[in-house]
């Protein structure tokens, strides 16, 4: 192997890329830490536009058919008839609600948890000069960047973005006359490659380049998540591609893959041979989704556990019982799939047994946080903006994580089945759960790629801000789906309320209506919350506090062990590990950690030459 | 910077990146086609009782196709074992040989479609009595369209509505079409334009057997056309390789070879369950 042997850790990028041009560094770039940044601003523009759409939708749900405050001239003009008078049209309403999800979930959350902290750090952490296949991964972001480009377009085509909801669920989405679907389903198949692509890599590089002396259990379990996410975006996706191939006939060429026999569609019998059936969609729908909401979360635990330990100064408790857990979660995921799908009717014997597999997958999930939580146990806690959202984590996760319970039987399913319980819970999960761990990770390894800190202040500021605001958001959702509120309802449920059903049984009470007014101030703050960070993020790459060694942390982990930023092809020499990830405190030990790369327990780096 | 294990394999693994790499991928090609055959299963337990066709396709073409399969996955190992050898020559026949296997595979795949896509079904109404018309198509002109019957049909939701079904129609069914065909096999049936109320081929459109048919096949030939242009650079510029780095150029081969091994079994799967089953 050939590693340069320049030991002045800042000349080296430079001399490293003085021979590549702005398009091969920049924009083509083959460097996996590029690659990941580049990942990582577009997620996160994505993430914001996502955000921004149900910013919208939230105006229509709180004050239902009035025109939106400044941005709904801004809409009318963009999107035309859709947003006649700056008000938000059903229409609109409906692919604003399932371009929020695709966005979230597919070009926001994956890519930003995946693709750019995997992309980033994975490499680092296994002491590999890069990915296995640096070109694949390059073709990966551009394959991502033109699924994004299609989705945005999507808007913009006569009758709007796709509309039946982010699960796309046919016949529905089949006989939509407009095109959004279509360009979804395109999108989507884009997608899937683009993250086919970066699975494959990721466990080829897992597998093939770890540094000498990295056996499986010394891996920081950030890897071992993200390795085993791979392993479920490449297995559960292709279903999903195989689904949207057939989708794409229905829509395209008039196959019946979907359709029943005898498909009426307003009034008239439907001019397709039927056929086919429309549980298939959800099957093979569910298949990849339900892996899916384990690629979104299993990421930001591995996240969360690179920085609580660094933060306690102690090694995690019960190393292997995350991995063994992490394994058991990875192979049940693929088998508990259809509780989304209790209400189809499929018959009392497979929800009993997808009820079964639904419990026993939450066992392993609940090892991997008590293991997070007795690991804080004694330990002395430093409390910097990172650490805050890993503990916040902690808690949100378990809340989204203990209102899935009742979801998992299928006779409380029944009655919480598409209400806005479902989503409580779920955004529980992934917003102030997976988005939180996602900003610690941006805060804990921003100084590894810049050379210099985010503001502590405003951190805390966006932090405190974030966790009230989340919760405004989301608590009362909790209540409003007990109360029976759907939440497909694009006027916030007013036509079934008490007021519009004097004296009938089981009408939305007030105050599920009046929490549609309170949730949307709550989102709209939770958007400007975030300015703060946009702000922090931007501003710290050339003014923030620069780092004062290579390991500002004070870590243990081999990326830390690199020059910052890390040149092309990472380590100055090659390292070779020694022990496990999470040496810290160790008993004798003349500091409070000790890197994956140190023989012995003195402090000096003992690297040795290649 | 130079990325490890390209060529050589890495010890405790066993494998160089690539080949790891190709694995991966046929792994998850083998959940994409998976969940294509899964969809042909729910279809078909799903379609209503006696109407899923039997003996639509032309078994004898498919069992060559499969042979011509087999036979190019037999080049294509020989392929490989040529460049093990050193044997350059040896390789360049098997590669062709491979090649021209790939294009025989697909022109008969082409003529398959080609019959089904002139298969017609043409419902007519004449007063008040429909009629269903079924084969393939002789001539057509804007009065009229001359179709040959066919021994071998299927039954839309549409002709069994109009009473046109697979059995127990039989009794009203009229002479020129029904499985019992072949004595008619011969006659014409002329048909007059103006009476035709709805005339569809035999696309992915007509049934779900044709949709599924046609997804799996053609996805396979795009796996094919893949694999083949592949196999082609390698026979042409990519061979140049050999002459600079000799064993990552069989590498190249070796993993070719694991893609085109994949697409025949996909297709060892595929003859049973369209033609057969």
């Amino acid at each position: 192997m050939q590693y340069s042997h320049d030991t002045h850790n800042h000349t080296h990028e430079a001399h490293d890329h003085e021979e590549m041009g702005f398009w091969t560094k920049y924009v083509f770039s083959t460097d996996h830490k590029w690659i990941g940044i580049q990942y990582g601003i577009t997620s996160l523009l994505f993430l914001l536009f996502g955000f921004v759409l149900m910013g919208l939708m939230r105006w229509q749900l709180a004050y239902p058919g009035t025109p939106i405050p400044v941005f709904g001239p801004i809409l009318e003009k963009m999107l035309g008839s859709a947003a006649a008078g700056g008000v938000m049209s059903a229409d609109l309403y409906n692919s604003f609600g399932a371009m929020h999800g695709t966005i979230m979930v597919f070009l926001g959350i994956v890519p930003l948890a995946f693709a750019a902290f995997g992309n980033y750090v994975v490499p680092l952490q296994i002491g590999a000069p890069d990915m296995t296949f640096p070109r694949l991964n390059m073709a990966s972001y551009w394959l991502y960047f033109l699924g994004g480009v299609v989705m945005v377009i999507s808007f913009f085509l006569p009758g709007g973005a796709a509309q039946s909801g982010w699960t796309s669920y046919s016949p529905l989405a089949t006989i939509i006359p407009t095109q959004g679907q279509t360009w979804w389903l395109l999108g989507m198949v884009l997608l899937i490659n683009s993250s086919l692509l970066g699975a494959v890599n990721f466990l080829a590089t897992i597998i093939q380049l770890r540094a000498p002396g990295m056996t499986w259990m010394r891996l920081p379990f950030f890897v071992w998540a993200q390795f085993v996410t791979a392993f479920l975006l490449l297995l559960a996706f292709p279903p999903l591609e195989a689904a949207g191939v057939m989708q794409l006939m229905d829509k395209l060429f008039g196959c019946s893959f979907f359709l029943p026999t005898g498909l009426i569609i307003s009034g008239k019998v439907a001019d397709v041979s039927g056929g086919g059936s429309p549980l298939l969609w959800q099957h093979l729908f569910w298949f990849l989704a339900h892996p899916e909401v384990y690629v979104l979360i299993l990421p930001a635990m591995g996240i969360v556990s690179e920085i609580l330990c660094n933060n306690i100064r102690k090694p995690i408790w019960g190393y292997k019982s995350l991995v063994y857990s992490l394994f058991a979660i990875g192979f049940l995921s693929f088998i508990v799939w259809a509780h989304h799908m209790y209400m189809t009717g499929m018959g009392t014997a497979i929800s009993t047994f997808f009820q079964t597999t639904t419990l026993i997958i939450s066992i392993p999930s609940v090892i991997i946080l008590t293991v997070f939580f007795i690991t804080l146990w004694g330990g002395s806690i430093r409390f910097n903006t990172q650490m805050l959202f890993t503990l916040a984590f902690l808690v949100m996760f378990g809340i989204g994580g203990l209102t899935g319970l009742p979801l998992g039987f299928n006779f409380v399913d029944l009655f919480l089945h598409d209400s806005y319980y479902v989503i409580a819970h779920f955004h529980y999960i992934v917003a102030p759960g997976t988005i939180f761990a996602l900003f610690a990770g941006v805060y804990y390894w921003f100084p590894k790629a810049t050379g210099r800190y985010m503001c502590d202040f405003w951190g805390r500021v966006h932090f405190w801000c974030s966790l009230v605001f989340m919760n405004v958001v989301f608590f009362p959702m909790f209540t409003q789906g007990i109360a029976g509120m759907s939440r497909r309802m694009y006027d916030g449920g007013v036509n079934y309320s008490q007021a519009a059903n004097k004296g009938l049984l089981g009408a939305l009470p007030d105050s599920a209506i009046y929490s549609n007014v309170i949730i949307s101030i709550g989102a709209w703050m939770l958007l400007l919350a975030q300015i703060p960070f946009i702000f922090n993020f931007f501003w710290s790459m050339r003014n923030g506090r620069k780092v004062e060694s290579d390991n500002p942390w004070d870590a243990t982990t081999l990326e830390w062990q690199t020059p910052t930023p890390p040149p092309h092809g990472n380590f100055a020499v090659e390292p070779t590990v020694y022990r496990g990830p999470y040496e810290y405190s160790v008993p004798g030990a003349v500091r409070d950690f000790i890197p994956q790369n140190e023989i012995d327990n003195k402090g000096k780096a003992k690297a040795p030459k290649s | 910077m130079e990325i490890p294990y390209t060529v050589k394999e890495r010890k405790d693994t066993g494998l160089y990146n690539a080949k790891l790499g190709i694995w991966l991928f046929l792994a998850s090609e083998v959940m994409l086609f998976g969940a294509l055959f899964s969809a042909y299963i729910l279809l078909r337990v799903g379609a209503t009782p006696g109407t899923w066709p039997h003996g639509l396709l032309n078994v004898p073409l498919g069992t060559l196709n499969t042979i011509v399969l087999i036979v190019s996955s037999v080049t294509v190992v020989m392929a490989w074992a040529s460049l093990k050898m050193n044997q350059f020559g040896k390789w360049r026949m098997y590669q062709a040989a491979t090649l021209v296997c790939a294009l025989i595979f697909l022109v008969i795949k082409s003529f398959e479609y080609h019959d089904k896509l002139t298969h017609y079904e043409v419902v007519t109404k004449e007063g008040d009595k429909h009629h269903v018309y079924d084969g393939h198509l002789v001539q057509e002109d804007k009065d009229k369209v001359v179709l040959h019957p066919s021994a071998h049909r299927l039954y839309t939701a549409r002709a069994i509505a109009l009473g046109f079904g697979p059995e127990p129609a039989g009794a009203h069914a009229p002479a020129d079409h029904g499985a019992k065909g072949h004595a008619e096999k011969e006659a014409l049936v002329t048909i007059q334009r103006s009476t035709i109320e709805h005339m569809e081929n035999y696309g992915p459109k007509h049934h779900p057997y044709l949709a599924i048919y046609f997804t799996l096949t053609g996805l396979h030939a795009l796996h094919v056309i893949g694999g083949a242009l592949v196999m082609a650079f390698f026979f042409g510029p990519g061979a140049k390789m050999w002459k600079t780095d000799p064993e990552r150029f069989t590498n190249r081969i070796e993993i070719s070879g694991l893609f085109w091994h994949f697409v025949d079994l996909v297709w060892i799967f595929l003859f049973p369950v369209l033609y057969l089953l």
